[in-house]
């Protein structure tokens, strides 16, 4: 289900395009905003709500990266991996992440708090190594600013 | 001009109070086709990565039509050393909105969409507030400032995917698809979002649409380099001492934007190679790095191209094998799947590269992957198989030596374990 809210502003939405599947990836947005992840039954509650077929939701969903496809900790922290965070050493901030949180690339930590995964490059290249959680960016990276920001994480 | 030091310049205020949307209100008393008249002799061309001439690209919009026309804003900024679209974001946004809307009028377009990658979730707020602004200010919506011509402007955020910033792709996005590329022609001019004509410019590319009509096109294009003029928005990363976004006239010598605008290599040391405009460029020798220039020719000359501006700085330390793998696994990572060549080409060569990494190619491995890097070459839908292709290529080329000494390194390692045996 979504908030009534959320349900209201979609179909605000929908007047904005030619096609209400135009809003598939809000619906999505919406739905990982408020569950976490986007199980088999949000996608099908997506296709239902927009009426289009749940292997077009399922096509939508795998496609692009940021949508999860499992449940995934409270924070997910995304590294920043590509050429120019890799000049600037963020191998050494991976470890660090590694160590502290006791979990490797890719996995979550048990408590569920923390998952820990390598991001393609998030357009931050001159502020690098980088790392985003949520909607925000830490830039210009070391491991004692990571210290800092992981310790401020609710 | 792009990014004037100017405190608060994101707040429709001050934007205002600087001359903002001045150039609304002048386009608006021109007839549309003046306004592409002045745009093509500008001579400006789009800062997206292909250097296409903008108006160019607004004259093949049809005059008559029965369909309604669209412009797509590419905002899905993800190439690899470009990171200059999301300074415009957060520090300029009324000018993007300001030659958005003006596209519009010129092109006859009654619906614009800003599509901005899904990471930028930040910065896709930021321009929200300064569109809610513009649309108070009635710059957008119905009857703008009085001239009868109506347009909108919405943003549509992404979810995580570089082939959207591929135009057709970022159509299929917008229309909830998965982003796949489509086959041209037919081209999006005719055959556009949902089969209506549609134009796709980059975030860079509509900013530069005010200047142009403040400063008149015979100003505008002697700025810089005469082909590919006009100020451009640098992104400098990598081994330098101040690395940023710089704004600059098109043309100044890449020695220049290392030394005088990022401060140089840290530690002095000698520069390697350069990316020179993402990295989906040509990569460059240090050494051969003197005389050319940040346009489209001074690049196109060196053997590389302007890209979207994203220079890589590479000192002489850097492992480059290690640097063109990462850069092959993105673009195995992004590749979307639909054309052979590119779907397992682009694993091929990650696969290949990974041995180089680790020391366990053989003499044949740098011909092979030569030859699978051709034949993904010019064999796909969309670009991205040849921006997969033309790094590897130029590494190889310009780099062979990098690749023989792991070779060479691999087979003695191999003999002193026989040896031992």
């Amino acid at each position: 289900m979504l908030s009534p809210r959320n349900l209201e502003s979609l179909e605000a939405l929908k007047s904005r395009y030619q096609s209400p599947q135009s809003v598939i990836l809000a619906a999505l947005w919406m739905w990982q905003d408020e569950h976490g992840w986007i199980s088999e039954e949000g996608m099908k509650y997506v296709a239902n709500l927009l009426g289009v077929p749940y292997h077009h939701v399922y096509g939508v969903v795998t496609f692009y990266t940021m949508f999860n496809t499992r449940p995934v900790g409270k924070h997910k922290i995304e590294v920043c991996t590509n050429v120019s965070c890799m000049l600037r050493n963020c191998d050494r901030i991976i470890n660090h992440l590694q160590d502290r949180l006791n979990v490797k690339l890719g996995e979550t930590s048990a408590d569920m708090r923390f998952t820990l995964v390598e991001a393609e490059c998030l357009g931050s290249c001159g502020t690098a190594p980088m790392m985003q959680i949520g909607d925000e960016y830490y830039e210009n990276l070391d491991e004692t600013r990571v210290d800092k920001i992981l310790a401020e994480l609710k | 001009m792009l990014l004037p030091n100017i405190s608060e310049l994101h707040t429709i205020a001050v934007y205002e109070s600087h001359g903002g949307y001045e150039m609304l209100r002048k386009a608006l008393s021109m007839k549309p086709e003046e306004i592409i008249d002045e745009v093509k002799k500008s001579n400006l061309r789009g800062r997206g990565g292909a250097c296409f001439p903008a108006g160019l690209k607004w004259s093949f919009m049809p005059k008559k039509t029965d369909k309604p026309k669209y412009l797509c804003v590419n905002g899905d900024e993800s190439e690899p050393g470009t990171f200059k679209d999301r300074q415009i974001f957060e520090f300029n946004p009324h000018l993007l909105i300001e030659g958005t809307i003006i596209a519009c009028y010129a092109m006859g377009c009654t619906m614009a969409y800003l599509y901005i990658r899904g990471e930028y979730n930040k910065w896709i707020k930021m321009v929200q507030r300064a569109v809610d602004d513009a649309y108070a200010r009635r710059y957008i919506g119905e009857n703008i400032l009085g001239s009868g011509f109506s347009t909108n402007l919405y943003l549509h955020r992404g979810a995580g995917a570089y082939i959207c910033g591929e135009e057709s792709a970022l159509m299929n996005s917008l229309e909830g698809e998965r982003g796949y590329p489509r086959v041209k022609p037919p081209f999006p001019a005719q055959f556009g979002l949902w089969g209506c004509p549609t134009t796709i410019n980059n975030v860079e590319t509509l900013a530069n649409v005010p200047i142009i009509l403040r400063l008149g096109w015979e100003t505008y294009s002697k700025i810089g380099a005469p082909k590919h003029p006009g100020p451009i928005l640098v992104g400098v990363s990598g081994h330098v001492n101040k690395p940023g976004v710089f704004e600059m006239p098109t043309g100044v010598l890449l020695t220049d934007i290392i030394e005088k605008y990022a401060g140089g290599v840290i530690g002095n040391k000698r520069i390697k190679a350069v990316i020179p405009g993402g990295s989906s460029t040509m990569i460059l020798r240090g050494e051969d790095l003197a005389g050319v220039t940040m346009d489209a020719d001074g690049l196109k000359a060196a053997g590389s191209a302007v890209g979207t501006a994203g220079l890589v700085v590479m000192d002489e330390d850097t492992d480059l094998i290690k640097v063109i793998t990462r850069i092959t696994k993105f673009y195995y990572h992004e590749s979307c799947g639909q054309c052979t060549p590119c779907r397992e080409g682009t694993g091929w060569m990650f696969k290949l590269l990974k041995r180089f990494e680790n020391y366990e190619a053989s003499e044949g491995d740098i011909d092979l992957l030569l030859d699978v890097a051709n034949n993904i070459e010019g064999n796909t839908i969309c670009a991205l198989g040849d921006a997969a292709a033309w790094p590897v290529q130029s590494m190889i080329k310009r780099f062979g030596d990098e690749f023989e000494k792991r070779v060479m390194k691999a087979a003695e390692s191999v003999r002193a374990e026989t040896a031992a045996v």
